[in-house]
């Protein structure tokens, strides 16, 4: 780092990552208290395993080979150029570690440039891209009480190490193919997470099909309660912190219009959205709370008063406008926040009867309409305006963002459904009837009691 | 043609003021935001109405009342 300046810029950037990915990490806390909350009492234990494991395990695969694909994918390859070489975001790469700013003798494709840009920043930034977890964490609601952990678990790597990054090296790379030749605008992920979680746990649905009882025998269906609604609500909350840091991890914080290959003139340093466009802090903050805001007041309506719904139809709010938050009035925020939810509320309630889905936690309609409508709206609400600093790209319209929804969801989906069809043809994708009706915390709890009725029965022989 | 009046971000920084959509439309998306929250509390209050009566409505023998008293 040469110079006061650029070491400030450095650190404090490296800092302002770090700092998102401790809130960020409060999503999964919240999805695990959630989880907990909506299942049923005799499935608590492998509900929270099931979730709770996708963080090590697509961690570390996103080490592997997810930060790459996020490096070397953006052109298709074979749309809009070939594979990118991304040496920095090899596993085996000695930029990986604790490195400081020259580079190794005798590494072969580490460039000066890649050494001084990385060197502090690719593993916060790194962390940063933890979205993955998210991603398959939103699949993991919708399939509680009957699924068996270890599909789940083989479809969070796919979907949160594999096929999320892949469309964001396509729609949320600042050279992404999409937003190069579709004018593809998706600031804080509507579609590039969202959409395509949603997508893919509509296909693990549809394979694995309802639980026990939740259809009657003429087909309508059943409301199974929340366990806990307070776990899930707090569980909400959380959430709904830790997209704050979500929020400010898919922006640059500061940068210098120099660094933009020149296209932004002047010497105004800026902070940017993924595609380092400009955009601010204060834009996004208030446009998150407009957000949200509208999703809650809409979701109390529409559900009339139901507390799972109204806080629900919040996070649906957010997501159905993190596509154009960047760019937004807060009124537009608040609008769109209210609109949209009031739609994938209705959806999920027509698709659960007209097809017997039974999405435990209306995951699809929170994240998977409602990421997929708010990429579509930004496409109209933003029509004609850059996607890019760079010349020579699209500007963002309403056909572009229209076509990404789709790749999004189908993304998602296609993948997933060819996964959960093998995983069932091999008997591995359902726990059997019998241990769902007994609960599949059913030996665990077993083991539990007995372990208090041998302990009290000791302690009790103590007494005199 | 573009709803916030930007073609290119090659320009100055200093000299580009708001970048939202539809700007000029301040003051009718304000109305519409007011109008959406005072609509909100009309709807809120019919509904809640609705729920009290349906609950003075459902227990006429007091049973079910008795039992909540005896829950909590």
């Amino acid at each position: 780092m040469e110079g006061n300046l650029n070491a400030l810029t450095t650190i404090f950037t490296e800092f302002y990552y770090w700092v998102t990915i401790v809130m960020m990490f409060l999503i999964h806390v919240g999805f695990c208290m959630y989880e907990v909350g909506v299942s049923r009492r005799r499935n608590h234990l492998k509900t929270l395993m099931k979730n709770a494991m996708a963080i090590p395990l697509v961690t570390i695969t996103f080490y592997f080979f997810g930060w790459w694909i996020y490096f070397g994918f953006p052109n298709g390859p074979g749309i809009a150029g070939g594979l990118v070489t991304a040496p920095f975001a090899e596993p085996w790469n000695p930029l990986m570690g604790t490195h400081l700013s020259g580079v190794n003798p005798g590494e072969t494709g580490v460039t000066p440039t890649d050494a001084a840009l990385w060197h502090r920043l690719n593993g916060v930034f790194w962390g940063a891209f933890l979205f993955s977890i998210t991603t398959a964490s939103i699949i993991s609601g919708s399939i509680i009480e009957r699924v068996r952990s270890g599909a789940f678990w083989i479809v969070a790597v796919l979907v949160g190490s594999v096929l999320w990054i892949l469309d964001a090296s396509w729609g949320w790379h600042p050279q992404g193919w999409m937003v190069k030749l579709w004018g593809y605008h998706d600031a804080y992920a509507s579609g590039v997470v969202h959409a395509i979680a949603g997508g893919a746990a509509l296909a693990f649905l549809i394979v694995l099909g309802p639980r026990i009882g939740k259809f009657k025998p003429d087909g309508t269906a059943r409301e199974i309660p929340p366990h806990n609604v307070w776990l899930v609500t707090i569980g909400l909350f959380l959430i709904f912190t830790g997209f704050w840091g979500f929020y400010a991890a898919c922006n640059i914080p500061l940068i210098s219009p120099a660094t933009i290959a020149g296209q932004i003139t002047g010497e105004t340093w800026t902070a940017t959205n993924i595609y380092l466009a400009p955009t601010t802090l204060s834009a996004i903050t208030f446009n998150f709370l407009m957000s949200l805001s509208g999703g809650m007041l809409a979701g109390y309506i529409v559900s009339k008063g139901d507390p799972f719904w109204t806080f629900s139809m919040g996070l649906c709010g957010v997501i159905s406008t993190s596509a154009g938050n960047d760019l937004y009035h807060p009124i537009q925020a608040l609008l769109i926040g209210a609109i949209v939810p009031s739609i994938c509320y209705k959806l999920h309630y027509f698709v659960e009867r007209r097809f017997k889905i039974d999405d435990a936690v209306g995951a699809v309609a929170v994240h998977g309409y409602g990421g997929f409508l708010g990429v579509v709206v930004a496409g109209f609400m933003l029509w004609g305006q850059p996607s890019s600093p760079y010349e020579g790209f699209a500007h963002i319209n309403p056909l572009g963002n229209f076509a990404g929804a789709v790749l999004m969801f189908v993304l998602g989906f296609v993948p997933t459904f060819i996964v959960c069809k093998i995983l069932n043809s091999m008997n591995l994708l359902r726990v059997p009837a019998k241990v769902e009706l007994e609960g599949v915390d059913f030996a665990l709890n077993h083991a539990f009691e007995a372990s208090v009725r041998e302990v009290g029965a000791a302690e009790k022989a103590m007494i005199k | 043609m573009s709803t916030n009046g930007m073609e290119s971000w090659a320009v100055d920084l200093k000299d580009v003021g708001a970048i939202y959509p539809f700007q000029g439309s301040e003051v009718v998306m304000v109305i519409i935001g007011l109008v959406f929250w005072i609509g909100w509390h009309v709807l809120q209050t019919r509904q809640e109405n609705a729920e009290i009566e349906a609950d003075m409505a459902a227990d006429r023998t007091g049973d079910e009342t008795r039992r909540a008293i005896d829950r909590h």
